[in-house]
């Protein structure tokens, strides 16, 4: 069913046809969206779900961490310093291998404290063992939601999924989009079975404290995991799009990469705009194309590697910045482009903090320093 | 079955009052109970992989969590319809409920979910070290409230966590000791078959942190009640309906004296502390009614 | 998933925390003994064992030696003993 509705709606939609038993969350604009329409669908019946209003986002990761361990399919939404205070219970949930689906809603970080958009917040979590995935649209905001189950539940994965979508720019912006029939999605995602659980029949002990004989072995095979994940994300993907109709989600997408000289490499909304302002520079003769990163934990190195051949200049443009070096995304590419033996020139811009806007004059812009002088971390639109 | 729900092999200390309060709790509440536990002592004596000392699902996720994973079993068991058949039991010591689990902890008393939540204190984060926390007893000299010439060790008085589990108008709010393990056992027994958040505190020796003989474990914790300094007392719907009562309150420097953690105490000059904590324990009594009026 | 990461129930038996006694360990009389349970209760290990009088006994294999139970007999029955003391029986 096609309605015009806000990526938090997608989301808050998405998340109820796969019928997690319990949601937890605590406010934080400009996630709240997301869990008030849960919320009223839980209080209007049509979604039997434990909603759980906590006291702060430490408890809301923490509750969605037992009941997952309990044998529960979970989903808790959070945003910004929401995000930094879970932090804590994410590397948890990740260590314990739970399948925990989590929505955020990517706001800039305090301090100065500002409610607008940036990728601060998820990429100063990357290193939890979280898988990452970066919507694009509403539509592919509720897309991944469904794809995030699969994904995390599989027997070979079992980590959690961090589905990114920009504040605002997604959460709030009305589209299209195509809501799926609840059977269809029943086709898609089998119910949740997990292995192990909490349960007096089989009592296992989760959370034991592991010493310098085991933990390295138990950090492996998370690693490990992760790096499957690369493998099954594409099938998924592929899967989704065999029974939904539509390509969401994937490692990577490439847009007029083919014969392209220059490329910018982003994730998430702003792909859109680049999108634009590629398909204007194509116009005046520039070949230009887009590397949008859809998965950027596990980082996909040989796709990124593969779609980037022949491209002789590549700019990375991050909504965030690892204070004192470079955006992540930038050296993630840069590593991957020297493994990969590739001879271009990779450039870092840092652009849109806080919810400066990020127009087709920004890209153009980047586009241009892009032949100009060597960057790692070239701030894009700083005033006078 | 095997004969008790926490197994020999933990590493516990000889003579640890934990371990030996752990072990009548989960005797008490049966197979069918997940045990969600903080970070402490007692995860660390009885989890470290590949093996456990439980016999019971057991859950631990961080220091300050328990409360927050035990409402989210709690309610994934009401979820599916189990939770007439399982109970769920929340635990941490001093530090993991008084101080960095309080918060989670107030959630989920606020929330009603029907969990039973202990605290295991031994007043001091002995864990790492035996560094004081909000629990820690006046002018107990610990690692980082050492006493010296310049202080009489901590110099504040301890939290009163009773008072404020009540504040949260939860049903049943009781108080037991290691020195009393057939009253524990009641306690817990009582509190499981109410419906909603129960809170039990229990007293429990630790001879590391106390520096007393293992073998003392037993004395020191039912001294700390019959001096008046730790009161065994149940409130239920709000109102106290039970006090462990005394017929003669012995004095506290009588408990004080078998612990080095009070060794200061008993030299020249440190007469107004001990006079000090003589009165918290005479307060007490008063507040309590520890004593009855014959 | 490869290394599980789980621990499977009770399995902290295979510690053989015994070893830990340095110098004493409790000798059940089992003269005056009235199973009252208490050394059962308090033994922070929960290795002791027995139901009438005068049958209580502790497992040496674990038992760590703190002399709780024998600290708390009401009867006096247990005794702490030097570690190389010989036991009849
Ligand atoms: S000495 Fe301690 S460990 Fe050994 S049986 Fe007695 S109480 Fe148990
Ligand atoms: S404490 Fe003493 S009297 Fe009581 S059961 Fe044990 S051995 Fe027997």
């Amino acid at each position: 069913m096609k309605d015009f509705i806000e990526g938090s709606d997608a989301v808050a939609r998405a998340v109820a046809l796969c019928r997690p038993g319990v949601i937890s969350a605590y406010p934080i604009t400009p996630q709240t969206h997301i869990v008030e329409f849960l919320a009223s669908m839980v209080a209007d019946g049509k979604l039997k779900s434990q909603f759980i209003n906590v006291e702060s986002e430490h408890s809301a990761a923490s509750l969605v961490l037992g009941a997952s361990a309990a044998g529960e399919r979970v989903f808790s939404a959070s945003s910004s310093q929401g995000l930094i205070l879970m932090s804590e219970v994410l590397f948890n949930i990740a260590g314990m291998r739970m399948p925990v689906v989590l929505a955020c809603v990517n706001r800039a970080l305090s301090a100065p404290i500002n409610i607008w958009n940036d990728q601060q917040d998820s990429m100063a979590v990357r290193d939890s063992g979280w898988i990452q995935l970066y919507a694009e649209t509403g539509q592919e905001c509720g897309d991944l939601i469904f794809q995030a189950y699969r994904l995390a539940e599989s027997p070979e994965v079992r980590v959690p999924v961090m589905v990114c979508l920009d504040g605002y720019l997604l959460s709030h912006g009305l589209e299209v989009v195509d809501v799926p029939e609840a059977a269809e999605v029943d086709k898609f995602l089998p119910p949740y079975r997990p292995t192990e659980k909490l349960d007096p029949a089989v009592p296992m002990t989760f959370g034991p404290l592991a010493g310098p004989d085991y933990y390295l072995e138990i950090r492996h095979d998370l690693h490990a995991a992760m790096r499957g994940a690369l493998k099954l994300i594409p099938s998924i993907a592929a899967d989704f799009s065999r029974q939904f109709g539509r390509n969401s989600g994937g490692l990577v997408e490439a847009y007029r990469l083919e014969d392209a000289e220059l490329a910018i490499v982003a994730a998430g909304s702003v792909c859109g705009t680049i999108k634009e302002a590629i398909d204007a520079l194509r116009q005046e003769g520039v070949k230009a194309g887009l590397l949008r990163l859809v998965t950027y934990r596990p980082f996909p190195e040989e796709a990124v590697s593969a779609a980037l051949a022949g491209v002789g200049r590549v700019a990375v443009l991050d909504k965030a910045i690892s204070l004192g070096a470079t955006g992540p995304i930038y050296a993630d590419l840069a590593t991957a482009l020297v493994r990969g033996k590739h001879q271009a020139r990779v450039n870092g811009y840092i652009a849109g903090l806080g919810g400066r806007d990020i127009t087709i004059e920004t890209i153009r812009e980047i586009f241009t320093r892009l032949s100009g002088e060597e960057v790692s971390a070239g701030f894009v639109g700083l005033k006078g | 079955m095997p004969e008790h729900l926490l197994s020999p092999g933990h590493t516990a200390c000889a003579g640890c009052g934990q371990a030996l309060a752990a072990r009548l709790v989960i005797d008490t509440a049966g197979p069918n109970t997940i045990i969600v536990n903080n970070t402490g002592c007692l995860e660390v004596f009885t989890t470290a992989y590949p093996e456990s000392a439980w016999e019971v699902p057991f859950i631990h996720s961080l220091f300050e969590n328990a409360g927050a994973v035990a409402s989210g079993v709690e309610s994934a068991l009401r979820q599916t319809g189990r939770l007439d058949q399982i109970r769920v039991i929340a635990q941490a010591g001093d530090g993991g409920t008084a101080d960095i689990g309080l918060q989670a902890l107030s959630g989920m008393w606020e929330r009603g979910h029907d969990i039973l939540s202990i605290c295991y204190d031994n007043e001091a984060y002995m864990n790492t070290g035996i560094q004081r926390s909000g629990l820690t007893p006046t002018y107990t000299s610990t690692t980082t409230s050492p006493a010296g010439k310049a202080s009489a060790g901590n110099p504040r008085p301890k939290k009163n966590v009773m008072e404020i589990a009540l504040a949260h108008g939860i049903p049943y709010v009781a108080s037991a000791s290691a020195g009393f393990p057939m009253d524990l056992q009641k306690k817990v027994k009582k509190a499981l078959a109410i419906r909603g958040p129960k809170y039990l505190h229990i007293h429990v020796p630790c001879p590391l942190g106390w520096r007393h003989e293992p073998a003392d474990t037993y004395r020191v914790a039912r001294l700390a009640v019959e001096t008046g300094l730790f009161p065994m007392v149940e409130f239920e719907g709000g109102q106290q309906t039970g006090a462990y009562t005394l017929s003669a309150p012995k004095p506290v420097a009588e408990y004080l004296k078998l612990q080095g953690r009070f060794r200061h105490l008993f030299k020249p000059g440190a007469e107004a502390a001990l006079q000090e904590i003589q009165a918290i324990a005479d307060r007490n009594i008063a507040r309590y009614g520890l004593v009855k009026p014959a | 998933m490869s290394v599980n990461i789980n621990s499977r129930p009770g399995s902290a038996r295979n510690n053989r925390t015994g070893s830990w006694r340095v110098d004493r360990r409790p000798k059940f009389l089992r003269q005056n003994c009235i199973a009252c349970r208490l050394c059962l209760l308090v033994c922070p290990e929960g290795i002791i064992t027995g139901k009438a009088k005068n049958s209580f006994e502790t497992d040496y294999v674990y038992c760590k030696g703190c002399g709780l139970c024998a600290a708390v007999c009401p009867k006096k029955d247990i005794e702490m003993i030097p570690e190389d003391t010989e036991t009849e029986g």
